[in-house]
Order: C-alpha cells, then sequence, then structure tokens
C-alpha cells in the first residue's frame, strides 16, 4: 500500500510575472517498505516537496494523500494527529527545542500527543540509543555538534510508530561513517518495520540507498531509476575480460 | 589495479601457489576485479622473467606451482607503494566526451543527454550500496567498493556542476564554453557561428 501519494501537485508562489513556480504535476509514491530518495539541485523543489507531503503546507492544486486518505478532506486537527502520529520529519535545520534537553526533544512528538513525560521518556532515549546518543540525553542541542543534533533530529522524526518518514538531507551534517549508520538505520526502520521514508537530497552517495531515486528538476520529476538488477551483475567475471 | 604489483604484495606474505594467488587477489581486491587464470600465470612468469618472484622449480605449470618473492622483488614492490600513480594528466573520459559534444550538436537536449547519463550512473551507486552492505564485515571490501562509490558520486557531482554551468551560460547569453578568455584575449578569432548559435532547449 502506497503510505504517501502524490497527485499532480503543484505548489506556486506570488502572482502574476512575480509568480514562482516551485513544484509543477508532481507525481510520486512512497509504499510500505519503501526508501525513496528525491534527487535535485538547489532550487529545484525539493524541500517544498516534502512540507507539502509532511502536510506542512497545502499545494496550490493536485492531492495529496497519507496512507490512501486524501489530506484535502480531514480537518486541521486530524492533520495535527497525522503529524504527531504518522508522519516524522526531519527538517534541514534540524529544528530542535532549544530550552529542552536531547531526550526530551526526542520525546516531545510522545508527550504532544497525550503520553506522560515519565512514560515518554522511555521511547525518547531508546531511540537516542539507536543513533548512539545514550550519553547525550541529558545535553541541551547548544551542547551538541552539528552531527549530534541531527541525529536527534532523526531519532524524534522516528520515534514512537510513525509509518512515513520524511527527511530533508538527513546526513548533511554527518561525516561518510555516521552519514552510513543514519541511513542503515532509516532503510531497516523501512525494511523490518515497515515504514515509508522519502529523503530529499542532492547527494548521489545518499540516494543510493534508496529503492528508488526520482529526479527533480525546476519543479518537475524529470525521472527515475530503474529497478535495480542484483549485485551479481557487477561481479561476474566477465566484465573486466 | 595493477595484477604485477598485487601477486608480489600477496607473495611478501610468504610462497604460494598460482591458484591460492588469484583466490586472494579476487577476496583481498572484494572480488570488485576478478581475475582469470591465464592474467595469473602470465603475470607470474613475467615477474619471473625479471627476477622479481622465483618459482619452485617444478616443470609443472599448473594451479600446484608454487612462487615466492626475490630481494629483487622486495625491493620493487616497497618502490611501487611509495609512487603516486601518474594523475597528472586528465584520462581520456568518455562520459565527459559525451557531454562536451553533445554541446555542439543542433537539435541536442543537452539536459537529457546528462540526465542519462546521471541516471545510469546513481543507478550503479544503488548497486554498489547494496552490495556493501552484505560485505559489512570484509575489510577490503569496504575499502574497494568505498573507491568504487566516490569515483562514481564524482562523476555525478561533475554531472550536476556540467548542467548547472551551461544552464547559467544559456540563462545570461553567455556561450557555455565560455566568453571570458576571449575577453582576456582579444586576439581570439571569433568562434564559428554555428558554435554561437548553439542554444540549450529545457
Amino acid at each position: 500500500m502506497s503510505m504517501l501519494e502524490l497527485r499532480g501537485v503543484s505548489r506556486s508562489y506570488g502572482q502574476g510575472g512575480a509568480e514562482v513556480h516551485a513544484l509543477r504535476e508532481v507525481s510520486l509514491t512512497a509504499d510500505e517498505g519503501e526508501m525513496v530518495a528525491v534527487m535535485g539541485p538547489s532550487g529545484s523543489g525539493k524541500s517544498t516537496l516534502l512540507t507539502i507531503a509532511g502536510t506542512l503546507e497545502e499545494p496550490t492544486s493536485g492531492e495529496v494523500l497519507i496512507a490512501g486518505q486524501p489530506i484535502s478532506k480531514v480537518s486541521r486537527n486530524a492533520k495535527a494527529r497525522l503529524r504527531r502520529r504518522v508522519i516524522g520529519y526531519v527538517f534541514q535545520d534540524f529544528n530542535l527545542l532549544p530550552g529542552l534537553t536531547a531526550a526530551e526533544n526526542v520525546s516531545l512528538p510522545l508527550e504532544l500527543d497525550g503520553l506522560s513525560a515519565r512514560k515518554a521518556r522511555v521511547p525518547g532515549l531508546r531511540g537516542l540509543e539507536r543513533l548512539g546518543l545514550d550519553g547525550r540525553a541529558g545535553h541541551y542541542p547548544d551542547q551538541l555538534s552539528g552531527g549530534e543534533r541531527q541525529r536527534v533530529a532523526i531519532a524524534r522524526a522516528m520515534v514512537g510508530e510513525r509509518r512515513l518518514l520524511l527527511a530533508d538531507e538527513p546526513s548533511g551534517a554527518l561525516d561518510s561513517a555516521n552519514a552510513q549508520a543514519v541511513m542503515r538505520l532509516l532503510l531497516d526502520a523501512c525494511k523490518e518495520g515497515g515504514m515509508a521514508a522519502v529523503v530529499v537530497t542532492h547527494d548521489a552517495q545518499l540516494a543510493s540507498w534508496a529503492d528508488r531515486v526520482v529526479f527533480l528538476r525546476d519543479g518537475r520529476v524529470t525521472d527515475q531509476t530503474a529497478v535495480a538488477p542484483g549485485p551479481e551483475s557487477l561481479l561476474t567475471p566477465e566484465r573486466n575480460q | 589495479m595493477s595484477v604485477r604489483y598485487a601477486m608480489l604484495a600477496l607473495l611478501s606474505e610468504g610462497p604460494k601457489y598460482g591458484l591460492q594467488l588469484r583466490e586472494e587477489f579476487e577476496a583481498r581486491t572484494g572480488e570488485v576485479w576478478p581475475l582469470n587464470v591465464g592474467q595469473v600465470y602470465q603475470t607470474l612468469q613475467r615477474l619471473e622473467r625479471d627476477g622479481l618472484v622465483e618459482s619452485d622449480g617444478t616443470s609443472d605449470e599448473g594451479p600446484q606451482k608454487g612462487f615466492r618473492i626475490t630481494a629483487d622483488g622486495e625491493q620493487e614492490l616497497a618502490r611501487w607503494l611509495r609512487t603516486p600513480p601518474d594523475l597528472s594528466s586528465p584520462p581520456r573520459d568518455e562520459l565527459v566526451m559525451k557531454v562536451l559534444v553533445a554541446l555542439y550538436v543542433p537539435n541536442t537536449d543537452l539536459p537529457a543527454v546528462i540526465q542519462a547519463h546521471r541516471r545510469y550512473v546513481v543507478e550503479l551507486m544503488q548497486q554498489w550500496t547494496r552490495i556493501r552492505e552484505d560485505d559489512a564485515g570484509d575489510l577490503n571490501a569496504l575499502l574497494a567498493i568505498d573507491a568504487e562509490l566516490f569515483r562514481l558520486d564524482s562523476v555525478v557531482r561533475w554531472l550536476d556542476a556540467a548542467e548547472a554551468r551551461v544552464n547559467r551560460a544559456a540563462g545570461d547569453g553567455t556561450p557555455p564554453w565560455g566568453d571570458q578568455a576571449s575577453t582576456r584575449n582579444q586576439t581570439r578569432a571569433p568562434l564559428p557561428r554555428h558554435r554561437r548559435e548553439v542554444r540549450v532547449r529545457r
């Protein structure tokens, strides 16, 4: 089943001669268990696509469906509930609350959803541990490195029973080893937990973790990768003779 | 990868048989560079001719013939390890050539040409990334696959940069081959008309 479906989504800003088309007729799906990467240069519409998919912004035209449900037909409260329970969002600039510790930041969505601070802390700490941050639970964002803040943001996006993860350059502040660890974690969440993930990036190494790579240019989907053949196609002796 | 020096490196650990050398070469390079038997024996024969390895003297040319490195071979191996490969001149890169040629072929959709190459390279990277995850415990394989992924990544970066440069040139009316050089050097001959007329279709 598609956890996310964008049907002919367009988004423009401004009017008349100053009108800017950030997205034009974009159609995209991410199924349960699938990781989709959206690759494109700066200004291609990647972040707009993600904020619309995350119901943080409305399209000018077209429809967004989350788990088969058209977002235009759900109430504001139901949308907020979707964002707290179903959709995990990793922002490019992390959006951590400076007055909360790492553990409090991660457990915040659960608290907002009605769980007591004490109960929300348990999955929050587990999330930090999965990202190798168990020693940083009591630190405030300004006491963490850029890479650590990014991992806290990822832990927050994955806390609870999220079924759709949307990530904007999730490894931008990470070194190569940490970026791989984060992508491995996201892929495991898709393959073992059935989560769908959409990762937007300009980084081909990051995109190469995805099951499918969709290319965005000037607000349009211009291409996507085919289903990759098995590894054996690269490892046959005949290739090298 | 120079098979010649890989053989010397493997023999620096101790005497080995031909078949063993082939298997170890493939294992150490993460099976990224498979070898056939012929390549192995041809290389060993040349190394023996050059006095860098010696065989155990048996007349058997089969997989059980043993080889060991000589003192000259050890010296040659140490010299090779510390000698940077010649990277001073750009390799003749077919992909780069195709993009450069596409600039000047009339009615060519250059972004589409670039995207065809980008998609192919990203698909290769997806495959290598999966293989790397499968080989997570094998340091040799990880290093070799990392190298391939970084190489392919640099190709995608170049394609991205090339597309951006061509778009900028098309946007401000600068020909894709740049006019900076011609403004620096006013004596330079004007570009042929058909080159000035190239426009990028978007």
